[in-house]
């Protein structure tokens, strides 16, 4: 969550509806996908953060007006029963209109039974609103061709902790590759967990280094030969080498 | 005139331009009627349901172009229920009885099924160019009749319909003797493709100029295709992954120089920065690029791709490239006059990294603007005043804010004054899609200011049925109206009942029109086909029925010379 990014209203809203997510807890957990609750989306909802199911809710603190980003994403609670997958609340079910309605009458406290979603208040920080058919418009081939590839990645469980070990420095690190997009992303990850080991390889004289992963038969390989997918899923160890070695 | 011979007259007449043109000389008098008639060579028929496609190829015998529509537009959007309609079945088989000589048919969200393609590829031994787009129903099968049947084929066209994938054997399917293709766009095919079919293809095909390829292509293969088309002037890559290491690389790059009359760039699937770099040798020739289907690519990829593109004309991206990224678009794109940008994030809470600020540097910056498509967080009316002033050539001027009646973000006020603006400065706007937090003051700037509208969208938007009448009244060029979740009701729908019979259509879903309502204006105007869909999913339990029986769910209302369509699922009452 970027504060700066927040329109200033949302900030004023926050303690007013403090106790309306509270209350309305229970409701949100069928009805919003945790789609919504990645960490790389700056969601303008400033109570909603990822809720995992062991951690207490955090009592957020009145006294702040502000919205401290570093605090908010640090509780990493996820809004959710224990247990549910990432892989329920597709938006691909057809959600018909009327049910979806529903999701949004329930999560407003003045739900009448009339049904008429048009013209009523809407309480504009609920974030039933997740879920709105055909909102935004967006034709469905587009939305099928992310949810495709989007869906391939939720559909592995967990992540993906390998060793990354870099010559010469005294103790490994763990890595999550499946909190990559690509070989860029990794690289840049990989820069920043080795920064000291690195500045200390290159004031040796040593500039070149390269990245070898060992893969499911033992052998070693460069990495960035494969595209992604298929490297997250053969990679069981990462490896810097030094630049003389990698020659 | 009539003391001139038939030729003659059916000459002047090849000089109109448009439909409209040639509809109001067939009014003129029955000798006319019957020139134009006979010589008509292009038919479009915006809503296949507003006349029986019999009455069509009867009139119109000699018709080479074909043109048809089916669902209403918010059918895109999963708003119209599957088995709605739509079909593409009657219009062949009618065509196919009557009019041997068509040569080309263009459909737009219809139900095409195989069977239907291979009637059509077996009816037209002239048949060039079929068009498909959003469409959905049909196989690879069905291509591939169209594929072996069509001798003359030049254009195949398919455009984000929903394919079935039965094998890829429908790109063999093209004989031997086929050497006309001009046009071959298969993007939307979700399956493998057959290399080798492929590039055997592309190498008997020396008038090929525009290619888009699927997911399934791969860099080889393109880098291949490509040294066998130098004159490709559209492309749309397969996927770009990370193989770039070595001779797919030089290949591709080698290869892509050598197309000097590349315009236009797409497709780039699951595309890896690394590939970017690739692109820059061409950039300064394209007039088109769209990366709206790559979220992979960030900002800084994007921004150092589009800043070599000086000559851009059509630029669609998604909203990751970010207000930042849209500055430097406004400063490299001079000639840019139409751009999308669409979300990454299709939940309606989710996240856009695009704002006002990122449309305020683009009308500042690209002054020929006249067709934008702007999906984002936030707006506000001082923005919207700023592009209004910028940029008074837009024509089509579409403005979707992600979450639902969002007010102005720095003062919480309604947008009215903001869209006031643009329809106030913007005299030739045909088409306006408005989002945000609206009352019924921006329905009163509407219909009082966009005098060349044809089409609007409303969501989520106005008070009362005062909102609605505003544009009824006030709108004279109007001819689709859709809406939804809005709070017009009865007096709305009622209010001006006569308009309809000038309008192709009208759409209404969750607002608050009611069966009474609905009958009376079927009772009214009997050239209406007033639809009614109240269809319960049964899949959805509810405890309280908190819907009202009377009211209607969703409402579509076109004119029609064919009366109650008889195809209509049970779902739908046709009043």
């Amino acid at each position: 969550l970027k504060a700066s990014s927040q329109p200033p209203y949302i900030s004023t809203i926050l303690l007013s509806h403090q106790h309306h997510l509270l209350l309305h807890f229970l409701h949100y957990t069928n009805q919003i996908s945790p789609h919504l609750l990645l960490p790389h989306h700056n969601i303008p909802l400033p109570l909603i953060s990822r809720f995992r199911s062991t951690s207490q809710p955090v009592a957020f603190s009145a006294s702040s007006m502000e919205i401290d980003a570093e605090n908010l994403s640090a509780t990493e609670l996820r809004l959710g029963l224990p247990g549910t997958s990432s892989s329920e609340d597709r938006p691909k079910k057809p959600s018909p209109t009327v049910g979806t309605k529903r999701a949004l009458e329930d999560t407003t406290s003045e739900a009448s039974g009339t049904g008429s979603a048009a013209g009523e208040d809407q309480d504009t920080t609920t974030p039933a609103k997740a879920q709105v058919v055909g909102w935004p418009p967006v034709r469905a081939y587009r939305k099928n061709t992310f949810q495709a590839a989007a869906a391939k990645k939720a559909e592995q469980p967990g992540g993906l902790y390998v060793k990354v070990s870099m010559d010469g420095a005294p103790y490994l690190r763990k890595v999550d590759l499946r909190m990559y997009k690509g070989y860029r992303e990794l690289r840049e990850a990989l820069n920043a967990l080795f920064t000291k080991s690195l500045a200390a390889a290159e004031n040796g004289g040593d500039h070149q280094y390269a990245i070898a992963y060992e893969d499911k038969d033992g052998d070693l390989m460069l990495v960035g030969d494969v595209p992604w997918d298929m490297f997250i899923s053969s990679c069981k160890k990462l490896r810097i080498m030094k630049g003389s070695e990698a020659r | 005139m009539t003391y001139f011979p038939e030729e003659v007259v059916e000459h002047i007449f090849s000089f109109l331009p448009s439909h409209s043109d040639r509809n109001t000389v067939s009014l003129v008098c029955k000798v006319w009627y019957e020139i134009e008639r006979l010589s008509r060579r292009s038919v479009f028929v915006g809503n296949c349901y507003a006349v029986r496609p019999e009455q069509v190829v009867r009139r119109f015998p000699n018709v080479r172009a074909l043109t048809v529509k089916g669902k209403p537009h918010f059918a895109d959007f999963n708003l119209v229920p599957p088995d709605w309609g739509g079909y593409a079945g009657p219009w062949i088989e009618a065509a196919a009885r009557s009019c041997v000589g068509l040569e080309e048919l263009r459909m737009k969200r219809m139900v095409v099924s195989d069977e239907s393609l291979e009637l059509l590829a077996r009816s037209f031994p002239r048949f060039k160019a079929l068009v498909l787009i959003s469409c959905e129903g049909f196989s690879t099968e069905g291509l591939a009749d169209i594929a072996s049947h069509c001798k003359h084929l030049r254009e195949l066209d398919l455009q984000e319909n929903d394919v079935e994938d039965r094998g890829p054997r429908w790109l063999s399917s093209f004989p031997d003797s086929c050497t006309s293709l001009v046009s071959l766009n298969f993007a939307c095919i979700k399956g493998e493709v057959d290399s080798a079919s492929l590039e055997r293809l592309v190498a008997k095909s020396p008038n090929l100029r525009s290619l888009r390829l699927n997911r399934a292509v791969s860099v080889d293969t393109l880098s291949k295709i490509l040294l066998r088309t130098p004159n490709l002037e559209d492309l749309g890559t397969g996927n770009l992954t990370e193989e770039f290491q070595t001779e797919s690389y030089l290949r591709l790059t080698n290869a892509l120089e050598k197309c000097k009359m590349l315009r236009s760039l797409s497709g780039f699937w699951d595309a890896s920065p690394a590939c970017v770099p690739f692109i820059y040798p061409l950039c300064h020739q394209l007039t088109g690029l769209n990366l709206s289907y790559t979220p992979t690519l960030e900002y800084s990829d994007l921004t150092k791709m589009i800043s070599r593109c000086v000559k851009l004309q059509r630029l669609w991206v998604l909203d990751c490239i970010s207000d930042k990224g849209l500055q430097v678009v406004a400063s490299s794109c001079k000639d840019l006059q139409e751009l999308r940008v669409f979300p990454s994030d299709f939940y309606v809470a989710g996240y856009s990294a695009v704002t006002e600020e990122g449309l305020v540097a683009i009308s500042s910056g690209c002054r020929k603007l006249t067709s934008l498509l702007y999906f984002c967080h936030q707006m506000t009316n001082e923005a919207l005043l700023t592009i209004a002033k910028n940029c008074p050539n837009f024509i089509r001027f579409r403005l979707c804010i992600l979450e639902p009646r969002k007010p102005d973000a720095t003062t919480n006020q309604p947008l009215d004054e903001g869209f006031g603006a643009i329809v106030r400065e913007c005299k030739g706007l045909r088409r306006l899609s408005i989002s945000g937090l609206l009352t019924d003051k921006v329905f009163m700037y509407i219909g009082k200011y966009a005098k060349q509208l044809e089409m609007l969208s409303i969501a989520f938007a106005g008070d009362s049925d005062e909102g609605m009448m505003h544009i009824m009244n006030g709108c004279k060029n109007l001819r689709k109206l859709e809406i939804r979740d809005s709070p017009f009701g009865d007096g709305a729908l009622l209010g001006n009942v006569a308009k309809y019979e000038t309008m192709r259509s009208l759409w209404m879903s969750s607002c608050n029109v009611t069966l009474k309502g609905c009958e009376i204006l079927a009772s009214k105007m009997p050239m209406l086909n007033v639809e009614i869909m109240n269809e319960l999913d049964g899949s959805c339990e509810m405890e309280e029925n908190s819907v009202d029986p009377s009211r209607v769910e969703k409402l579509y209302v076109y004119r029609t010379t064919a009366g109650a369509r008889d195809d209509a699922p049970n779902f739908v009452k046709i009043l």
